[in-house]
């Protein structure tokens, strides 16, 4: 072997070295959680599925038991990790929320695996961080597909189970395509399966699954209702646009669209399914440069020339869809959910308080909400 | 079983662009089987 072979093989070992070191760092950053005071049980989704367990997918589940029977809720959040605002939602829900009558169990990461790999040719940023009053909190960036590395390969048509509907190949690895899942299906499927099963064996009564979705999506500002949860929809829509301080619609989940939560939730469960869409400029395809400042300002001057030709269902502007906005929909429109939902169905009503509404988490921001792991106990801490 | 045998053919995928990368004559062959190796190397690594 000449010197000149040995000179470009090393280069292209130190190449992949810099680039094994950054996947691999990535895909292992940890991300602390500082249980609130209303957290009574941290479980996993093991506990209800048994073979799970050792998996990628094997997420806590935050237990939050108030004293005084009721019903139980599920937010699911991280059912697509890229889509950010729902898990931070989620996180403030696990460090903030009390809970004084039934259950409300909070789920970060529904698929973790899709949460440790960015999206392959995207140039997606690795992680981001939410600034707080005492430093900042990082987070990993996240995918809409599990990791190729927990589940591969792909089929070439994707038929989902037990529809046999045929869908993108792609969305074997997309969780939110995969539900009700399948007990001995693929780790994505396993995930669906599981949540189900925790919704069945908890009696869980309301679900409702946190995304993003991109300005040129028509489905997006709104609430994604399964025809269980119609009213509850409707009633939670008018009452955020009038006094919520933000604009909520309601779509109907279609029949003929398998594997979303919204539709497989309500068809294989007792419990009302929703699907919460906040805007994020980040997945328009439009986008310009994909960094970490348009993940978290939501500003960017492509999809605003977009939306002057029309071509975008939501509004924007300069001022973009900043973090906070998006995360503070999410919180007042759960609360105002729990509200609705309790008052019309006092057996199986969940209180909860201790979170900020949309206009709070504005004002204060979303790190004001995120405890400081430093100062915390190190035997509560869990990570995702 | 599915996902053995893909890692088995990525493996040899690697084992066969070793050998072409050996065998060239030209620098500029030489970094291409490099930059195609890279992505099948991290894969079997279970990198990315």
């Amino acid at each position: 072997m000449t010197m000149r072979k040995i000179v470009i093989a090393a280069l292209g070992a130190a190449l992949g070295a810099a680039a094994g070191l950054s996947f691999y760092q990535s895909r292992h950053l940890p991300e602390p959680v500082v249980p609130g005071p209303g957290v009574t049980a941290v479980k996993k989704l093991s506990d209800y599925f048994g073979p799970l367990e050792g998996t990628a997918n094997d997420v806590n589940v935050y237990v939050l038991e108030g004293a005084e029977p009721g019903g139980a809720f599920l937010v699911l959040c991280g059912t697509h990790p890229e889509e950010p605002a729902g898990r931070l939602a989620g996180w403030i829900f696990a460090e903030n929320a009390s809970v004084s009558k039934g259950r409300l169990f909070v789920i970060l990461t529904a698929n973790r695996s899709a949460s440790t790999v960015t999206r392959l040719g995207g140039a997606y940023p690795p992680d981001y961080t939410i600034v707080t009053p005492w430093g900042g909190r990082t987070f990993r960036m996240g995918d809409r597909w599990s990791s190729p590395l927990d589940q591969w390969p792909d089929p070439e048509v994707y038929v989902h189970y037990p529809s046999r509907q045929e869908l993108a190949y792609i969305d074997i690895r997309n969780l939110n395509r995969t539900f009700p899942g399948r007990p001995g299906g693929t780790l994505t499927e396993k995930t669906g399966h599981a949540i189900l099963e925790l919704i069945r064996k908890e009696r869980v009564d309301v679900v409702i699954d946190l995304h993003e979705a991109e300005l040129q999506y028509p489905v997006i500002s709104t609430i994604v209702a399964h025809e269980k949860g119609a009213d509850l929809a409707t009633l939670t829509s008018m009452m955020l646009s009038s006094e919520g301080g933000f604009a909520m619609g309601v779509e109907n989940s279609p029949r003929a669209l398998r594997g979303l939560s919204h539709r497989e939730i309500g068809d294989n469960s007792d419990a009302v399914s929703l699907l919460l869409e906040a805007p994020q400029p980040f997945l328009d395809a439009t986008r310009g440069r994909t960094d970490r400042a348009l993940l978290l300002t939501g500003r960017d001057e492509f999809v605003v020339r977009a939306g002057k030709q029309g071509l975008l269902f939501e509004k924007i502007d300069d001022a973009g869809w900043p973090i906070d906005v998006r995360v503070g929909r999410h919180t007042s429109t759960i609360l105002q959910i729990l509200e609705i939902w309790s008052e019309d169905n006092p057996g199986r009503a969940v209180v909860a308080g201790g979170v900020p509404r949309y206009d709070e988490v504005i004002k204060s921001g979303t790190g004001a909400y995120l405890k400081d792991v430093k100062t915390a106990d190190p035997a509560k801490i869990v990570y995702e | 079983m599915i996902t053995v045998l893909y890692y088995a053919l990525t493996a040899f995928v690697a084992v066969l662009l070793v050998r072409n990368f050996i065998d060239r004559k030209k620098w500029q062959e030489e970094v291409l089987y490099v930059i195609v190796l890279l992505p099948f190397v991290l894969r079997i690594l279970r990198l990315k």
